[in-house]
């Protein structure tokens, strides 16, 4: 099932970023959830294919959003296209297996802002987020 | 095995080595790759199967007794030792090493969603007249295996 999450603070206090994580793997959503530790960032939501990532962001407005790329249903590529074209100014980290140069410049060109190849760290992770959003 | 199988094989070793190291921060060992005797080698409690099509075709497997991956869930702070959550891990290993290769092959090794198979028993839908290779991987005291089967 998709989780979406109460966020502790609201959007007028300030650069609270609020994260929606996209992964068909329940162990990366859930491992995404658990590490990123930026008190800058508010967990939202999390999704299971591009799909239902649309579906969510019109309910949860995520300002930041970390994006599989294989996944049913709709892939992340995509999704980042849709989601860009929504709100140019949401900040998508590309988090997948596909470690060619060619699938991280597809992505970046569809939108994203940033790419970070599994598997990775937790300090990778909150490496890549800050980077995101500094 | 060839040459070239060498040099592809040595790819996917390499990915299994830094999957172990980044996401249970130890390492594994990878023992000697064979070519399978037969056209289905065993296989363990959970598989995770990869379709690859494109410029090759064929399944990358990773297969793995149910404890190894309960420990491997440990090490990651995740604490729900559910069945699906050992599909899906699997799946998502599998996924992995099929996605790293990518760095070496190109975007031409296209790759699909994972699918997992449960059980000793079943079979792996192995490409017909392709040989499998095994590369046996060895983490603490569990024994898995990454099989590389590509036309």
């Amino acid at each position: 099932m998709p989780t979406t999450h109460t966020p502790r603070l609201s959007l007028s206090q300030g650069s609270l970023h609020r994260l929606m994580v996209v992964d068909d793997s329940n162990i990366i959503r859930r491992r995404i959830e658990r590490v990123q530790d930026l008190p800058e960032i508010e967990f939202v939501g999390a999704a299971r294919n591009g799909r239902e990532a649309l579906e969510m962001h019109r309910q949860l407005r995520p300002t930041l959003v970390t994006m599989d790329l294989t996944m049913p249903e709709m892939d992340g590529g995509d999704c980042v296209a849709r989601l860009v074209e929504r709100d140019p100014q949401i900040l998508i980290l590309v988090i997948s297996a596909l470690a060619d140069k060619m699938t991280a410049i597809d992505a970046i060109e569809k939108g994203a802002r940033g790419f970070l190849c599994k598997p990775f760290t937790d300090r990778q992770l909150n490496n890549a987020l800050r980077k995101l959003i500094e | 095995m060839t040459a070239k199988s060498e040099t592809e094989v040595s790819v996917f070793v390499d990915g299994v080595l830094r999957y172990f190291d980044t996401t249970v921060q130890q390492t594994a060992d990878c023992g000697t790759p064979y070519l399978a005797l037969n056209d289905s080698p065993e296989i363990s409690d959970y598989t995770g199967m990869i379709r690859i099509s494109g410029r090759r075709d064929g399944v990358v497997c990773f297969t793995a007794p149910r404890t190894m991956l309960c420990v491997m869930l440990m090490r990651m702070q995740e604490t729900d030792m559910s069945h699906d959550n050992l599909c899906d891990l699997v799946g998502e290993i599998a996924n992995t090493l099929s996605g790293n290769a990518r760095r070496d092959f190109g975007p031409q090794f296209k790759i699909s969603v994972p699918s997992v198979v449960h059980g000793r028993s079943n079979a792996v839908p192995y490409p017909p007249n392709a040989r499998p290779i095994v590369i046996p991987i060895t983490w603490r005291t569990y024994h898995a295996r990454l099989v590389v089967c590509l036309n």
